[in-house]
């Protein structure tokens, strides 16, 4: 009798990419103007030069295709970064607390933010991201280096340590250079409660090949998760590279997670929620955790988004708002209605 | 015929000297126990020789320098079960067992048929086929000791490592843990290395008894040349009698006069 490996279903697969473009288009077709789904995938499949596609879509095709559509595939590919590079964390450092910006991914994009933001300069909107980037990517980098120093064989524990440490030092920074430039504390108080409100394709442009690029390393890496559960001495004796495989995972989830921030501002709870969620629902297999995550990180922020700019249109609600105020109470929820696995 | 040298093994932790000097050589179907009061650095010896604690000192399996293996290497050679395994809550039987295959493949691979294989091969030899889909963490203290070691196993090591595999079991289950490593050595062609803490089971089942105390090598040999009154009373300060099963030594502890059992 051989036992199949825990592995995604063909069935799973399927059910998740139906869901995920479901979702997409809905989302799409929501807003303060209406419009049908007909409509979305019609004007989706004319600018990918789907042959014969009628084009006499009008004003819809600027809504959808200039509007709403990049910005929900944008809340698509975040929440799939923020959700898998969480899962990750939580893998690597046995830690079911660990989130992506466990390590000071937002501290450091904070301070690079705000920097950028106070700099007065004419072209300080187009700086935020990459300054925001380079600050993620430095705080993170300063983080490993600090908490690599620590005592042997405690290096998860030491590297945690130094990334509260590193990210109070930055946000402390941070708080300062905003007390000093009163004027710009709205902005940057906006940015910090996170926004997908983008600039068409171009944000999506920027962050797509990071995001990518991290992602697909996370699933790939997705089997040697399942190893660190043993802890760090056990999966040394296993085989297991612990530190050089932790380091590779940390800058593929860091890469991402910096590229989604950069674009979006500090979006909270996802990489916490959308794993715990599924860990209750599919076990603790990172072979399983990590697809999931893809794409449940993806749907869910794609519906906070949807409430984000609906719940009280015309106004916006800054989506780490929505994902904490409708993340909460739904984790809450299946906690209590599934007691069970919920360790890391 | 594989065999295990080390010589002049030392490990010493902040300046603090944990084990010094230890050299033995062990071939496979052979069973050493390493035996002390406690923190005379059995674990951290077992450890060193896993190689997850700094060490100096030569470690060789046959004419490889064990020294020069990455984790890899080195776990296909020795497998290592700690004295409180982390068993994590929600994995399967089968897949922490599988967990065992991690060393013969590549970072980025999927376990292959063989792996399952070889993985549902030591679950039956384990008899843990009824276990197979349970949460490991919900196991009982022997079906825990039982899954570790079939973790061992599957990794196909011909060194296996296990740190107080019976401490934490009642006599039954020592006896079944026990049984199963002496048939395993055996009919596998596996070295054993074991830490005990109970003497009279320690003289039982390996075949060479190894005494640490401070970390030094205070005396080595059959059970019978190890297990003595003078050594007993010298490194565990403890009065014990020495009677004879059949050429083992049973240690028995004696009540002092006074009713202190400190000398």
């Amino acid at each position: 009798m051989a036992t199949p490996v825990k592995r995604v279903s063909a069935t799973t697969i399927v059910v998740c990419s139906v869901a995920a473009m479901c979702t997409i288009v809905l989302a799409v077709c929501v807003g303060a103007v209406p419009v049908p789904a007909s409509d979305v995938l019609q004007s989706i499949g004319w600018h990918l030069n789907v042959p014969f596609m009628p084009r006499n879509l009008g004003t819809n095709d600027i809504i959808i295709w200039q509007l709403r559509l990049p910005r929900v595939i944008l809340a698509f590919v975040v929440g799939s970064m923020l959700a898998s590079a969480g899962a990750t964390y939580q893998g690597t450092f046995r830690n079911p607390l660990a989130d992506p910006y466990l390590l000071g991914v937002s501290a450091g994009a904070g301070l690079g933010a705000t920097f950028a933001i106070v700099s007065g300069a004419a072209v300080s909107h187009a700086l935020i991201p990459v300054a925001s980037f380079l600050g993620a990517m430095g705080a993170v980098a300063l983080t490993y280096t600090l908490g690599r120093s620590g005592v042997s064989g405690r290096m998860s524990a030491s590297l945690v340590l130094a990334g509260v440490a590193v990210a109070n030092l930055l946000t402390a920074i941070q708080t300062l250079v905003q007390q000093q430039h009163n004027d710009k504390i709205r902005e940057v108080y906006s940015w910090v409660l996170g926004t997908l409100n983008t600039s068409g394709w171009n944000d999506l442009r920027m962050v797509a090949p990071y995001i990518a690029l991290s992602t697909f390393m996370l699933y790939r890496y997705r089997r040697v998760l399942d190893v660190f559960s043993v802890g760090d001495e056990e999966a040394t004796t296993l085989g297991l590279p612990v530190e050089r495989v932790r380091a590779i995972v940390i800058i593929a989830a860091t890469l991402g997670t910096a590229a989604a921030v950069s674009v979006t501002g500090l979006i909270g709870f996802v990489g916490i929620i959308v794993p715990h969620a599924l860990r209750l629902l599919v076990g603790n297999s990172y072979r399983v955790l990590i697809p999931l995550s893809i794409v449940g990180g993806g749907i869910f922020l794609v519906c906070a988004d949807l409430i984000a700019r609906t719940a009280l249109a015309p106004t916006e609600i800054p989506i780490g708002i929505v994902t904490a105020l409708i993340g909460a109470p739904f984790f809450l929820y299946i906690l209590g209605s599934r007691r069970t696995g919920a360790s890391v | 015929m594989t065999t295990l040298n080390i010589t002049g093994l030392a490990v010493s932790i902040n300046g603090r000297t944990l084990v010094s000097d230890v050299s033995f050589s062990l071939s496979v179907g052979q069973w050493l126990c390493i035996i002390g009061p406690n923190g005379a650095g059995k674990s951290t010896l077992l450890k060193a020789v896993a190689g997850i604690c700094k060490s100096t000192g030569e470690m060789s399996i046959d004419d490889n320098d064990l020294r020069q293996f990455n984790e890899r290497e080195r776990a296909c050679w020795i497998a290592y079960v700690p004295q409180e395994p982390i068993l994590p809550t929600g994995m399967r039987v089968f897949d922490y067992v599988l967990l065992g295959r991690t060393a013969h493949l590549n970072l980025l691979a999927s376990e292959s048929t063989k792996d399952i294989e070889i993985t549902d091969m030591v679950i039956a030899e384990l008899a843990l086929d009824e276990f197979r889909d349970r949460d490991v963490a919900t196991l009982s203290g022997g079906e825990r000791q039982r899954v570790t070691i079939a973790r061992a196993l599957a990794q196909a090591s011909p060194i296996i490592l296990l740190d107080e595999p019976t401490t934490a079991l009642d006599v039954g289950y020592q006896q079944e843990v026990l049984e199963l490593i002496d048939r395993l050595r055996h009919e596998q062609k596996i070295a054993v290395i074991t830490t005990m803490h109970d003497l009279t089971v320690s003289g039982l089942y390996p075949d060479r008894l190894m005494m640490l105390a401070h970390g030094e090598v205070v005396s080595q040999g059959s059970a019978s040349d190890v297990l003595t009154v003078d050594n007993i009373s010298a490194h565990y300060g403890a009065q014990v009698q020495i009677m004879d099963n059949d050429g083992r030594p049973i240690v028995v502890p004696m009540r002092t006069k006074s009713g202190t059992s400190l000398n």
